[in-house]
């Protein structure tokens, strides 16, 4: 629902609890290492150092005890593109053939490029599964706050995850409702019209609410400013992890000539 | 003057309608606790909104807290002084945690951090509430989000409170302990609710809204009366 993996933590000051040496790690320490861990994995170009990379990601999902299954589930989402790739890049990109069927040929380069992809989207997306994954949306909001990321975004993303339950409830209402007097969809005027009521219904319903809402923050004294209030704070194993993270990228960057 | 709030002859109409109100006049003193009821879209929301000025009336005057109040500055301190308790605590519940929402109106008014975290421990406590401060707001129960709800405008330690229908979706139990809540709370309120009990037990006054004004309204709930 609101994560994207099983919650770490429901708290406040959001010191994840739970299993794992990443367990502890402060939520901004987590979107710096990932962010500047995929610039890195974008910008290498051997296969031999991606492997490695993704060596080393594979390592950090080990280390944090994550639940495997969730991880593997969100994998296999990205799975069918990337296999999509791999058959249509050998095909589209002209270099020495390795393979001919009938007209189309596939080339070495094509697939040394779809392999290429195929590790750096792996390696990143493991990566951010686990540091960012396994946040609350609560809590990386506040922590993108606290990174100093525009406050219309971080307030975007607060109130998208308050209310998007709100509005699923409404829909599901609005369906059983629907139900209730025998709707059964089919492909006909009816039920396109019928569908077409319910989106603008659920539009409208929005609409009204969030002008409720902004009225009811404007009762309690709102004049456009938010003030935080989290206990995010940065430890020792912060550091630790930054400059481990810092040395293996750095390491990435240099094994790659 | 010793009237909080007093409407005189209010006249409203939403865009493109007939009006809700006509000439609507009602006060309230210090102390004082009325109800208002009155048939669905008799304009009892709206008459709240009016006070608080989220809506503005085309005619009449509307007094708070000793000052005519006319334009949007004029409202901020009533905001403050007179707390709106919304009819549905979703629109009103809009932070991720119970603490934050709580901390938002203090904050608001220029509190410190500490202050606001004081201020709802404070509130907490004196709703027994505590077990909800860090919960997710929209994982409460509908009984929990209203008293949270209430809880998040009693932190700007208001003057009077305006409570739309808030025994509304309330079981049995939840809605004696709001009458047990609110009868322990000092403020004036003015209370919108089709509930006779509710309203029998928490105000002394009450009154109908039809055609757009308001009267007295005779009271039919013995029973709440005889368990008093």
């Amino acid at each position: 629902m609101a994560q994207i993996l099983t919650p770490v933590t429901r708290r406040l000051t959001s010191r994840a609890p739970g299993a794992g040496p990443l367990a502890g790690l402060d939520p901004r320490t987590r979107i710096i290492v990932a962010v500047a861990h995929a610039l890195v994995v974008i910008s290498l170009e051997h296969l031999v150092t991606l492997l490695a990379a993704l060596a080393l990601a594979i390592l950090l999902l080990l280390s944090a005890r994550l639940p495997l299954a969730s991880i593997r589930r969100r994998l296999a989402g990205m799975a069918g593109f990337m296999l999509m790739l791999l058959i249509t890049l050998p095909l589209s990109i002209p270099g020495t053939p390795i393979l001919e069927l009938g007209p189309l040929a596939a080339s070495a380069e094509g697939l040394r490029q779809a392999l290429e992809i195929l590790l750096k989207a792996a390696t990143i997306a493991l990566t951010l599964l686990v540091l960012v994954g396994s946040l609350d949306a609560v809590t990386l909001g506040h922590a993108l706050a606290r990174l100093r990321l525009p406050t219309r975004l971080v307030q975007l993303l607060l109130f998208t995850v308050r209310y998007i339950d709100v509005i699923g409830q409404e829909y599901a209402r609005l369906r059983s409702a629907m139900r209730a007097r025998c709707f059964r969809p089919g492909n006909d005027r009816q039920t396109y019209r019928s569908l077409g009521y319910l989106v603008g219904m659920l539009l409208v319903r929005s609409l009204e609410r969030s002008e409720r809402i902004l009225a009811a923050m404007r009762c309690r004294g709102f004049q456009g400013q938010f003030h935080r209030l989290d206990g995010l704070a940065l430890g020792p194993g912060d550091v630790l992890f930054a400059l481990l993270a810092a040395l293996a990228l750095t390491a990435l960057i240099a094994l790659d000539p | 003057m010793a009237h909080l709030i007093a409407l005189h002859e209010v006249r409203f109409a939403y865009p493109g309608q007939a009006p809700v109100l006509r000439e609507a006049s009602l006060t309230l003193a210090a102390g004082e606790r009325i109800a208002l009821t009155g048939a669905n879209g008799s304009g009892k929301s709206t008459l709240l909104h009016l006070i608080v000025g989220l809506l503005t009336p085309q005619a009449g005057t509307i007094m708070a807290f000793g000052a005519p109040r006319r334009r949007e500055a004029d409202f901020h301190e009533v905001r403050r002084r007179a707390g709106l308790v919304f009819q549905d605590p979703d629109d009103q519940l809009f932070c991720p945690t119970v603490a934050e929402d709580i901390a938002f109106g203090p904050l608001n008014l220029g509190k410190s951090r500490a202050e606001a975290l004081d201020l709802v421990d404070h509130t907490l406590d004196r709703l027994q509430l505590r077990h909800l401060r860090d919960r997710v707001t929209h994982q409460l129960s509908g009984g929990e989000k209203r008293l949270v709800s209430l809880a998040t405008v009693l932190a700007m330690s208001p003057d009077v409170l305006l409570l739309d229908e808030p025994s509304n979706g309330l079981d049995e139990s939840t809605r004696d302990r709001l009458i047990r809540i609110l009868n322990a709370l000092p403020q004036a309120l003015i209370l919108v609710s089709h509930d006779a009990h509710f309203r029998r037990k928490v105000t002394s006054h009450q009154y109908r809204m039809q055609d757009g004004t308001l009267g007295v309204l005779q009271t039919h709930c013995a029973h709440a009366g005889a368990t008093d």
